[in-house]
């Protein structure tokens, strides 16, 4: 028995994996509900000798996050809705500079101010397209508070391995929600850090790519002296017009993120072993949908629940595998319809593909699943 | 050094020459910043250069020191960030009028507000030269601009006015005629241990002087030379003033510098452990 265990809230349990994980810099703007996240980080890094800094606005947030990054420290960010919207312009940059560092959405009710208090899954589809122009994306959605804990140090993880910003997803449910969190596996965790150049600082490329697409990256006044810039660059880092340099740099964002989804995409299947009716969710929902499987088992139903931990990129073979094996699939998400097609998408040629959302605020509880589940399979 | 062994040492040769106009005061402005570093021997491993976008922020890329081009308007905000997480490097931000009071102008006075140890050399043409000739805050009333085809109603920003009121501890305002004085606020402004502002006034003779009939780059430059007064000289015969703008040192004194300040609250929780 662990001697580490702690009663914690979510949002305290994603600052405490970040340290975990080797966080050094936060800059954030306050905004419900997730402002624990700033306060704790606030509180924790200077005892460490890290830095804390509470930037003007959500856009310095996350401009001070990759400065942070590029200064050689592993950084984070945290917002919720309205914030997200305004942290795209540099979430783009992070994207097209590789910039590793990791961006938390609280997620609430939406669009605009909306509902600051009140839980929402509205926040999927941002997560993929709210910068614009096609990138690379990595977002992770845990489901518990010991989840939260284990998947911050994830995103660091892969931010720090492909050099791209990483999104974690969170509800205000979840986010505030207090569980006991086993912190002791603290001194097992295994820590990836960027890969940083060692070779001649003369004539560095900080853009050109090892076999595994992925460039190293040197930290500044390290003496790789190095030009960074949000244009499309070559792999000197410097702007080009070519269609060539365009097209090769696309391709490879996009591809080092392509060839990794083994080692990206997560998903836990509960009772999906014989089940011809499945129910996928995330987050707080999937807590709901899993008592729905329970129950409809107990009725003689051979349900069960798909949840991705991994939102973006989809785990497609998965939600294909599962489209083979059932006749029904059931999304249900606190949203009008955004995962939902995604999974429309790969599963409908093979099974019935079916929308539960909710909108108002309110969570999806287990009950209404249930009632909706058994109206579908009538 | 001469200004040759100057390009050798400090530019990026291959990148040059720069995309700006001809007649643009730009390349002088930037010489300045080049110099100044020059002058107080700086480690150019140790200086990092942040710019936003637009022509100004051109700059970074043909400097050979570490160089971020960043995102419009948000040069200070990941300087900002840069200079929290590494104190050590000696950070200089490179920006427009449009991309430091517009667009930016947040990030600006909250920079300054922090006092943290950033030089900021704000490139001031009066216009957004890089989308072709729209007016900013900077721009005078009356002018025009492409957008702005009827007179310009807004008021002008004083930037030096802006960044002392907003809390930078050095401010100063040279021309690009006044390349030698503009060279001497830069280095002050970097010996300043705290946020420092230089305004340097530059000219754009393709979209502001064409657009409001100024001359040709020549004459702009003259104007660049006769429509300022040392504020020296100014305080001393006010009569020479009457219709001048300033320039020179408005504002110089140090104070606790942010980063320091946050290293000692750094040290304080290492005791107390």
């Amino acid at each position: 028995m662990s001697n580490n265990i702690k009663l914690l809230q979510g949002n305290e349990a994603c600052v405490e994996g970040a340290l975990a994980a080797g966080m050094e810099f936060y800059a954030g703007y306050p905004i419900t509900p997730s402002t624990e996240i700033a306060e704790i980080s606030a509180q924790k890094l200077p005892a460490i000798g890290g830095h804390f800094i509470q930037m003007e606005d959500e856009i310095a947030g996350m401009a001070a996050t990759l400065g942070g990054s590029l200064a050689g420290k592993k950084s984070m960010t945290a917002t919720s809705g309205p914030g997200f919207s305004l942290k795209q312009e540099n979430l783009g940059y992070g994207c097209i500079a590789e910039i590793p560092c990791v961006i938390v959405n609280v997620q609430r009710g939406g669009p605009s101010t909306g509902l600051p208090t009140s839980p929402s899954q509205g926040d999927i589809m941002q997560a993929k397209w709210g910068t614009h122009g096609d990138h690379p994306v990595i977002a992770l959605y845990p489901n518990s508070v010991q989840e939260i804990f284990d998947i911050t140090i994830e995103c660091f993880n892969m931010a720090e391995k492909y050099r791209t910003p990483v999104i974690l997803l969170l509800d205000e449910i979840i986010a505030h929600m207090r569980e006991k969190v086993d912190l002791s596996s603290k001194d097992s965790i295994k820590i990836i850090n960027r890969k940083r150049p060692t070779g001649p600082k003369e004539g560095y490329l900080p853009y050109k790519a090892d076999e595994d697409l992925i460039p190293n990256m040197a930290d500044f006044g390290t003496g790789y002296r190095q030009h960074v810039t949000g244009l499309t660059h070559d792999v000197t880092g410097f702007p080009s017009n070519s269609p060539t340099v365009a097209l090769d740099m696309m391709t490879r964002l996009m591809k080092k993120i392509e060839i990794n989804k083994k080692d990206i995409i997560k998903f836990e299947e509960y009772r999906l072993e014989d089940a011809d009716f499945a129910i996928v969710a995330f987050g707080a929902t999937s807590r709901a949908a899993k008592d729905t499987v329970n129950r409809l088992r107990e009725d003689g139903i051979k349900a069960g629940l798909f949840r991705p931990i991994t939102i973006w990129p989809l785990a497609e073979d998965a939600l294909i595998s599962l489209s083979k094996k059932v006749n029904t699939i059931i999304v249900a998400e606190m949203n009008m319809g955004q995962y939902v097609n995604e999974v429309e998408r790969v599963a409908c040629k093979n099974c019935n593909v079916e929308f539960y959302g909710r909108i108002d605020g309110q969570p999806i509880n287990p009950d209404e699943i249930y009632d909706f589940a058994r109206e579908v399979l009538k | 050094m001469n200004t040759s062994a100057l390009v050798k040492e400090y530019f990026r040769e291959e990148k040059l020459p720069h995309i700006w106009c001809p007649g643009c005061g730009h390349g002088i402005v930037m010489h300045a910043v080049v110099r100044a570093i020059d002058n107080l021997k700086l480690d150019p491993e140790k200086i990092c250069i942040v710019s936003g976008i637009g022509c100004s922020s051109r700059a970074s890329g043909y400097m050979n020191f570490n160089t971020l081009h960043t995102t419009h308007g948000r040069a200070l905000a990941f300087a900002t960030g840069v200079k929290m997480a590494n104190p050590n490097l000696e950070v200089l931000v490179l920006t427009g009028d449009g991309d430091c009071s517009a667009i930016g102008g947040n990030h600006l006075i909250h920079a300054a507000r922090r006092n943290i140890d950033i030089t900021t050399i704000a490139f001031n043409n009066n216009i957004y030269g890089m989308t072709g000739g729209q007016y900013s805050p900077t721009t005078p009333t009356d002018s025009y601009g492409t957008t702005a085809p009827y007179g310009n109603i807004d008021k002008t920003f004083d930037l030096c006015n802006l960044a002392k009121a907003a809390g930078a501890t050095y401010v100063g305002r040279s021309t690009a005629y006044y390349a030698k004085q503009l060279t001497t606020l830069v280095e002050n402004g970097i010996k300043n241990k705290g946020f420092s502002f230089i305004e340097a006034v530059s000219s754009c003779p393709t979209y502001y002087g064409r657009k409001n009939k100024k001359g040709d780059a020549v004459e702009m430059m003259k104007s660049l030379k006769d429509d300022y007064i040392d504020i020296k000289i100014a305080e001393k015969k006010p009569e020479l003033a009457e219709s001048k703008i300033l320039m020179g040192e408005f504002y110089n004194k140090p104070e606790e510098e942010y980063t320091e300040k946050y290293q000692k609250i750094i040290d304080l929780l290492k005791k107390e452990r």
